[in-house]
């Protein structure tokens, strides 16, 4: 057993953190989010141009083969300067779709466009009466001559209001809740009969609403097999979710060590706001709860790319529900201890708090993996 | 990054294994596995089992008798011993006063007193707390006063667990009245056979006799079983601290313990279907199977970092608040699905009866055991105290 960091990987890790620290200060984000796209161009080549958008991508397609622990480093270090690009969306779940299910052909025309930070994507799979359940797809895709014809709405497809490419599930064969008949295509979103209500997040990012209307899309435009693509959405959610625990431990690294300057220099009552014992044994407990989310995006991250058994089911949903409650848990304490500071636009605190939140509503929240882990409960 | 166990470490976990299939008898494991009490008999039978395979001293260097293992192998065996239901290796001896007459005794007290702390003739047991001195360690008060070439010992010890069952006592005593705090502090080896010592039992809120109050009434104590310089016995006391660290999370513990509710759970029945189906309760089980998770890597993550240094850092006092929250709750939990078979306090069924169980042979030790577990959070240092520690040491507030 070994924790330590290959030089690979720490030159990786360095990389990131030093991009980052360069050029996302609390100031420069602002004006990326009030930006029309809602994130950086220059940002986002430079992840292109590092090779870290290629990272988890095969060789063939310009990637470098890198793994659950690559996206770790790479995803931690964004969430600590709560970086507003789609990789997530684009890199890890699109990307990992892409690769699990497309042709020759599909992944030849756009891996390499998506590594290459040429081509962003996003996923749509959330409906208004889905609540998390990636079966519950009432979008249809009705067979047409040469192609499928889209119908329906897709709910929150955070940022499908930038993307190229949306892949969007449908369902072409059973009833409402059925776990087959459910097929996922590439939408090109300027196609007729697409609509978009675009709009920002609490956390920042921005995203849409996505409306089907008698959309054409072509027969080669399907990725995978026709019905067959809910597996693939599981695994590939699975990715997301790992990827996304280690963004919310940079997130939280980032509260707690705001959080312990501030303790350190605040003063009231003629000495540093630190000295007292309960506002230390509250930043104790942040530090804990934070050790504890370290070690969960650790072990998703190891489970990430393992292939599929309910033994990694279970670990991404556990880490999911810990990483939840201590990513809440690290917010609220975060504001408490900083006072009225805490509550305020402009300091960026308030900023990863509701980034941390939101994060715990994406890909389901933390009753939802307790179901899943429910289900698969060993006894 | 690999945290999967090497094929070397997998290979060390099976012959563990197979040692406790082969040798840990069959009764002992039982009474573990039920959570139930072991007695004196029960620990020495083990413990001797074990230095018969060369395991018993893991914490020691190998010229010394000891296993050589690194803190993953620990780790392991730990949690293999757990799962199977053998007993714990009482500490005392082998994991606290034989590191500090290791690094700080004479050749003829190592000589004296290690090779009888591996066969368990001797028991041992510690003589730190006293009734003013509990998390203030360094307000020790029994003092030792120097005549000729013995120390005149008077004063209390308070929570000496299984006094009753020990051979000696090591304690913190006061030899300078002068000096502040941890100044004028000695590391004393005692005799409990010395005319002047009494023991008196404090039975615990799960009516066990574990714990006692040892009296010292001029007790005369040899100057040659001082260890280490008079005075500097603070520098002992520490460093037995940190080797008390190490498994105090009790991770192994906890899983057996998260694995027997999960058992119960599914033994027991409400609406004739099993309670682990209720899915109020099946949350809460998932919930601390979770939060294990999350512990167990946290301490895979700290027993890694030692494997090179050799005593784990300040960070595993997280470990203790958890391993110690974590063990609370599963027991509550334990207690609760037995529904109203918590109630019944059956103390022979807590130990060694052999006659037909009132209920079943898992109903009697649960609610006892969310009891004792309450000394979790209290002994070692409180978790309050392990926060002023962390706050002190790693957030340096």
């Amino acid at each position: 057993m070994d924790f330590k960091l290959s030089d690979e990987q720490q030159m990786l890790q360095d990389t990131a953190a030093r991009l980052v620290r360069d050029n996302y200060a609390f100031e420069a984000r602002e004006k990326f989010a009030e930006s029309e796209l809602g994130y950086s161009v220059a940002f986002w080549q430079q992840l292109s141009e590092l090779g870290l958008t290629a990272v988890p991508f095969a060789e063939a397609f310009g990637g470098f083969d890198g793994g659950g622990v690559e996206i770790l480093l790479i995803m931690t270090e964004l969430g600590r300067g709560l970086c507003l690009e789609p990789y997530l969306q684009s890199v890890i779940f699109a990307g990992g779709l892409l690769t699990q299910l497309g042709s020759d052909e599909q992944c030849n025309e756009l891996l390499p466009a998506v590594a290459g930070g040429h081509l962003q994507m996003a996923v749509a799979v959330d409906e208004p009466t889905s609540h998390y359940q990636l079966h519950d797809v009432r979008t249809t895709a009705k067979a047409v001559d040469g192609g499928w014809m889209l119908n329906g709405r897709k709910s929150v497809v955070v940022a499908g209001h930038s993307a190229g490419l949306i892949l969007v599930s449908a369902r072409t064969a059973g009833s409402d809740r059925d776990e087959t008949g459910i097929s996922l295509f590439l939408l090109d979103p300027r196609a007729p009969g697409v609509k978009r209500r675009d709009y920002p997040t609490m956390g920042g990012t921005k995203a849409c609403e996505l409306y089907l209307e008698d959309v054409f899309v072509s027969s080669a435009s399907m990725l995978g097999e026709p019905a067959q693509a809910l597996a693939a959405l599981r695994y590939q959610q699975g990715r997301a979710i790992a990827a996304q625990c280690a963004e919310a431990v940079g997130s939280m690294e980032a509260v707690c060590d705001l959080t312990l300057e501030y303790l350190k220099t605040r003063q009231q009552f003629g000495q540093a706001i630190g000295r007292f014992q309960a506002l230390q044994h509250r930043m104790v407990d942040m530090r804990i709860e934070l050790d504890q989310a370290t070690s969960m995006a650790i072990l998703a991250a190891c489970a990430a790319d393992a292939p599929d058994s309910d033994e990694r089911s279970r670990t991404l949903a556990a880490a999911k529900v810990l990483i939840v409650r201590a990513g809440r848990f690290i917010a609220e304490q975060g504001i408490q201890l900083h006072g009225g500071i805490g509550l305020t636009w402009e300091y960026v605190l308030s900023h990863h708090a509701k980034h941390l939140l939101m994060l715990s509503h994406q890909f389901g929240n933390d009753d939802h993996h307790l179901m899943t882990y429910s289900r698969l409960l060993q006894v | 990054m690999d945290i999967q166990f090497t094929p070397a470490e997998q290979a060390f976990r099976e012959e563990v294994r197979q040692f406790l299939r082969e040798k840990l008898p069959a009764d002992i494991a039982a009474r573990g596995r039920h959570g139930k009490r072991f007695n004196k008999e029960d620990q020495v039978t083990w413990m001797r089992l074990l230095n018969e395979r060369g395991w018993l001293a893991a914490s020691w260097p190998a010229e010394f008798g000891g296993t050589g293992w690194g803190a993953v192998e620990k780790h392991i065996f730990d949690e293999e011993c757990a799962a199977f239901g053998a007993p714990w290796v009482m500490p005392f001896g082998v994991n606290m006063v034989a590191p500090v007459i290791i690094k700080f005794g004479t050749p003829e007290q190592q000589a004296r007193f290690l090779p009888r702390i591996l066969t368990t003739e001797d028991w041992w047991c510690q003589g730190y707390s006293e009734p003013g001195a509990g998390s203030d360690l360094a307000a020790v008060k029994t003092r030792a006063v120097r005549e000729g070439d013995h120390y005149v010992v008077n004063g209390q010890k308070t929570w000496t667990t299984l006094a009753h069952y020990a051979d000696w006592i090591f304690c913190l005593v006061r030899t300078d009245p002068e000096a502040q705090q941890q100044r004028g502090i000695s590391f004393l080896l005692i005799d409990m056979k010395t005319p002047g010592i009494t023991v008196r039992p404090i039975i615990t809120l799960d009516g066990e006799h574990e714990v006692n109050e040892v009296f010292f009434d001029n007790v005369r104590v040899p100057v040659e079983n001082l260890v280490g310089e008079e005075n500097k016995g603070w520098t002992c006391a520490k460093y037995l601290l940190t080797h008390e660290r190490t498994s105090i999370a009790g991770i192994g513990q906890a899983k057996q313990m998260l694995g027997r509710l999960k058992h119960i759970a599914s033994q027991e029945q409400r609406d004739g279907q099993p309670l682990i189906d209720d899915i109020q309760l099946r949350m809460q089980i998932v919930e601390l199977e979770i939060q294990l998770m999350a512990i167990e890597m946290s301490n895979l993550r700290i027993v890694a970092a030692a494997q090179d240094g050799g005593v784990p850092g300040t960070e595993s006092s997280f470990l203790k608040i958890k391993g110690s929250e974590i063990r609370q709750a599963i027991t509550y939990l334990m207690s609760k699905v037995l529904g109203p078979y918590a109630l019944p306090f059956l103390e022979d069924e807590l130990g060694y009866a052999q006659q037909p169980h009132l209920y079943r042979d898992y109903s009697a030790s649960p609610a006892s055991q969310y009891l004792d577990m309450r000394k979790t959070s209290v002994y070692g240092g409180s978790n309050e105290i392990q926060k002023n520690i962390i706050a002190k040491m790693i957030l340096e507030l």
